[in-house]
């Protein structure tokens, strides 16, 4: 999401590259505004930032420790580095970090990044300590497969304060151990969830997954590259939001929404979600 | 009570189907009476808003948990049903916050005894912690391990958690406190403890009490502030931050919604400094947080306090009450014209909520994660208002300084490091305790004065878990931030725990890392799961009896340099050095 265009901007220095961006926008911001890729996790375009994953750090000139960019707002006259011997450690060492406890097999841009930086979560110690969460399928809907999760808080975002104000969700425990959560883990169908399935759409990990895309996964048929985006919008009521209906094998296997439409970014309701049986 | 700031509090939460007992209701009255219930309107829709719309009776959370942990001995599903609906809370925020503590549980004990709580962190492995417990546990005592209580100079520790019984500390009971430099007349900041009654105003006055808020009223905030600046005082909760500085920010934010708040949640393995500041001289913080809140403008004043310290708590509350009784908090301070009022928070076993933005989210009634900085809390602190957190020792030390003056105060100490400051000495050492010295004393000399290493020394531990390890060649080293600075260390909280050549430094160094894993919060990346790995590598270590091969070196720098750049707060940026320091000096890794 771009920041709300201002009168005044303010320049900063992007690995050598003077950038102008309004003021507001962030590192991130002025990152991209420069051609500059930087990897995010947690970051989500339609939501706060967290700045818990840590793996868009950049080096900032007169900062003792590296900053995150996707909060870091700029500043005039920042002078900020993102391929830094320090930065690419940082980010190398978050990917690593995360690939020796969590599967992050459906992961695509983290796989990327950790070829890029050179990733290896093979030189830790064997037998050490993983996610080991059961999948969780408890309704017809979406599953929560916590194996995969990197507690992004992305889902928590979207499900309370971001989008869906239902809280049904937060993270539990600590360190380690630390978990997304409903109260005392009851199941969804008991909780407050009201399945908009927004946490769905944010998840960078597939650790929250379509029901449909699960049970396709699982008998070895889940087929990305035949299946096609119809865009349409939804006929439940007046508002108007745009879906994205992905299909295979001429059914719908999900539906999502643009992160970039005026009225949902990204987010839809049970109907526009889930209820496209009828179809 | 000062006023909150109380938007409405969410519509449309769900509950299941739980309900809380009698009991469990009652433990919650207690706290918030069902006529201050948030409650919803018809009209009222919260839409957008987030955070500031749910403040609320949040703040109210921690304490409606404690109780119910208390009353019950554990938060049911039932019970936390009530206290959420009784607060608008969501019940699954709820279950995040009381998750995150240690003195909170939510799993059915299946028993309604009392928890001892044994400390396993250093200083009382090495007075025979792992007998007591086996002790407690042959006499039937529900026994749960705990890291460092706060009684290091008393080893090993004991903290008892009541269920439908105070909390108490059973060396609390039969404790005859002296100080071991009772009496020296170069004291200042614990010149009153161990003297003066601290249950007493009146005694409090006898030994000058309350004159410094005398003073500071005639003087007006500015001079207060400019004397504060002048003096050096620096901050002594770890960080070392200018307290001048800090004071002025806050006395420059507008507004009246400002904040002082004492940050008594120490809880660095070896540090019981707060500790006894609280119990022996508790008017002291009340008095010198008095002083900061009328030179920064700030009304409302809040002290955080380590929830393993009981008599610490209630001395403070006793204190608190005698000096609202005699005006001294309230409406109008001492005659000023000024309001200022303090409220006490328990905390529930987190060392992460030492660290000031998780210290304010613990307030506010969620996880103590601690926020991303800058905004810094001068400008975005508590109930993200302007806000001045210092330590109750930093918090002494101004007193001294209104009353005398920053030249006075600075007649004692270095040019940088100017005053005196304290040091919690603990381990292989003649007479453990609390040590008052100036700055620049040299390390040898402290220990000396606290009677010398007992055996032959191995290694001091200077501003515990997250500080480093220095040998005996450092013994010359004196005490001062700059010293430090310079020789790679840190002074930290003042801990400096001494250890012997017979101590088996690998398991000091792995519970080290241990610590650091069990009191991650588990926000950031670099910290959770870098805390875990670091831990796995010297279990291994240990394990082996082998020296440490080059490529397990190679990764345990590789992770202390991304905890260091990359983690969100000073746990992350810690959590690797004084295992970074062992390995450098050989104290692991090496065996043969």
């Amino acid at each position: 999401m771009s920041p709300a265009v201002t009168e005044t901007a303010v320049t900063i220095r992007v690995d050598g590259q003077e950038v102008a961006v309004p003021e507001g926008a962030t590192i991130l911001d002025a990152c991209d505004a420069a051609g500059v890729e930087t990897p995010t996790i947690c970051y989500g375009p339609t939501l706060t930032p967290v700045n818990v994953c840590r793996v868009c750090v950049v080096e900032l000139d007169g900062s003792r420790a590296l900053v995150p960019s996707c909060s870091r707002p700029a500043e005039e006259g920042m002078v900020v580095h993102t391929d830094s011997e320090r930065v690419r450690h940082s980010r190398k060492m978050v990917i690593e970090f995360l690939a020796t406890g969590v599967d992050v097999s459906q992961a695509d841009e983290l796989g990327q990044w950790a070829e890029h930086y050179g990733a290896d979560p093979d030189r830790y110690v064997p037998g050490g300590e993983t996610m080991n969460e059961p999948v969780r399928v408890q309704d017809n809907l979406y599953i929560r497969d916590y194996d995969k999760c990197v507690l992004c808080y992305r889902c928590v975002e979207a499900c309370g304060d971001d989008a869906q104000h239902t809280y049904a969700i937060s993270v539990a425990g600590r360190g380690f151990g630390a978990r997304i959560s409903t109260e005392f883990d009851v199941t969804l169908p008991d909780s407050a969830c009201v399945y908009c399935g927004n946490c769905v759409a944010v998840c960078p990990t597939n650790a929250l997954q379509f029901k449909t895309e699960y049970d396709l996964r699982q008998a070895d048929d889940w087929r990305p590259e035949d299946q096609s985006v119809t865009q349409t919008v939804c006929s439940y009521c007046g508002v108007g939001c745009n879906l994205e209906l992905h299909v295979q094998d001429n059914q719908i296997v999900k539906c999502t929404s643009p992160d970039d439409h005026d009225v949902t970014r990204g987010n839809l309701c049970i109907k526009g979600r889930f209820g496209w049986n009828y179809v | 009570m000062p006023p909150r700031p109380r938007g409405p509090p969410l519509a449309d939460l769900h509950f299941g189907d739980d309900q809380p007992t009698d009991a469990e209701l009652a433990a919650i009255d207690a706290i918030v009476s069902p006529a201050d219930a948030a409650t919803v309107t018809e009209t009222e829709r919260v839409v957008r808003g987030g955070r500031s719309r749910r403040q609320g009776l949040r703040h109210l959370l921690l304490p409606v948990l404690h109780s119910l942990q208390h009353e019950i001995g554990w938060i049911s599903p039932g019970g936390l049903n009530g206290a959420a609906k009784r607060l608008g809370v969501p019940p699954a925020e709820a279950y995040g916050v009381a998750t995150f503590y240690e003195l909170l549980r939510t799993t059915d004990p299946g028993h309604t005894n009392d928890v001892v709580h044994v400390c396993v962190d250093p200083s009382c492995a090495l007075a025979g912690n792992e007998e007591l417990r086996e002790s407690l546990e042959a006499s039937g005592a529900k026994v749960h391990n705990s890291p460092c209580l706060g009684q290091c100079e008393r080893a090993p520790a004991l903290f008892v958690q009541g269920v439908g019984r105070p909390d108490r500390v059973p060396a609390d009971d039969d404790e005859d406190f002296r100080l071991p430099q009772a009496g020296d007349p170069g004291l200042r900041v614990l010149s009153r403890v161990g003297v003066v009654d601290s249950t007493s105003l009146d005694s409090y006055r006898e030994h000058g009490g309350y004159q410094a808020l005398a003073s500071a009223i005639e003087m007006g905030p500015d001079a207060v502030i400019s004397a504060i600046s002048d003096s050096g005082l620096s901050g002594r909760g770890g960080a070392a931050f200018p307290t001048g500085i800090k004071w002025r920010a806050v006395a420059d934010e507008p507004g009246p919604d400002k904040h002082v708040v004492a940050n008594c949640d120490e809880s660095e393995p070896g540090t019981f400094k707060d500790r006894i500041l609280c119990e022996h001289d508790p008017f002291a913080v009340i008095e010198s947080m008095t002083i900061a809140g009328l030179a920064t403008g700030s009304p409302h004043g809040w002290i955080y306090i380590r929830g393993e310290y009981p008599r610490a708590t209630a001395r403070l509350e006793g204190a608190i009450a005698q000096a609202r009784a005699a005006g001294l908090l309230g409406d109008d301070v001492a005659g000023s014209g000024q309001r200022f009022d303090i409220e006490l928070r328990r905390g529930a076993g987190a060392y992460i909520c030492g660290e000031e933005t998780a210290l304010f989210n613990s307030i506010e009634g969620f996880r103590g994660e601690p926020r991303n900085k800058p905004p810094f809390p001068t400008t975005h602190g508590l109930f993200n208002q302007p806000t001045a957190i210092n330590n109750p020792e930093t918090l002494i030390n101004v007193l001294d300084i209104v009353t005398d003056g920053p030249d006075a105060y600075r007649s004692v100490g270095t040019e940088r490091s100017p005053g005196t400051r304290l040091f919690c000495l603990s381990g292989r050492v003649g007479v453990p305790g609390l040590y008052e010295v100036p700055f620049g004393t040299p390390l040898g000399e402290l220990i000396e004065l606290a009677g010398g290493p007992v055996g032959s020394l191995a290694a001091v531990l200077l501003g515990g878990a997250a500080g480093v390890f220095v040998g005996p060649d450092s013994l010359d080293m004196p005490l001062t931030l700059e010293d430090a600075r310079e020789a790679g260390a840190t002074l930290g909280s003042g801990v400096v725990t001494v250890f012997d050549d017979t101590v088996d430094m690998e398991a000091v160094v792995v519970r080290i890392a241990e610590f650091f894993r069990d009191e991650s919060c588990g926000q950031c990346v670099p910290c959770r799961v870098g805390t875990q790995r670091q831990h796995e590598v010297l279990v291994e270590l240990q394990a082996s009896g082998q020296p440490l091969p080059p490529q397990r070196v190679e990764l345990i720098d590789d992770m202390a340099l991304a905890m260091v750049d990359a983690s969100i707060c000073g746990l992350g940026h810690t959590a690797a050095s004084a295992v970074r320091s062992a390995i450098d000096l050989g104290l692991i890794g090496n065996s043969s």
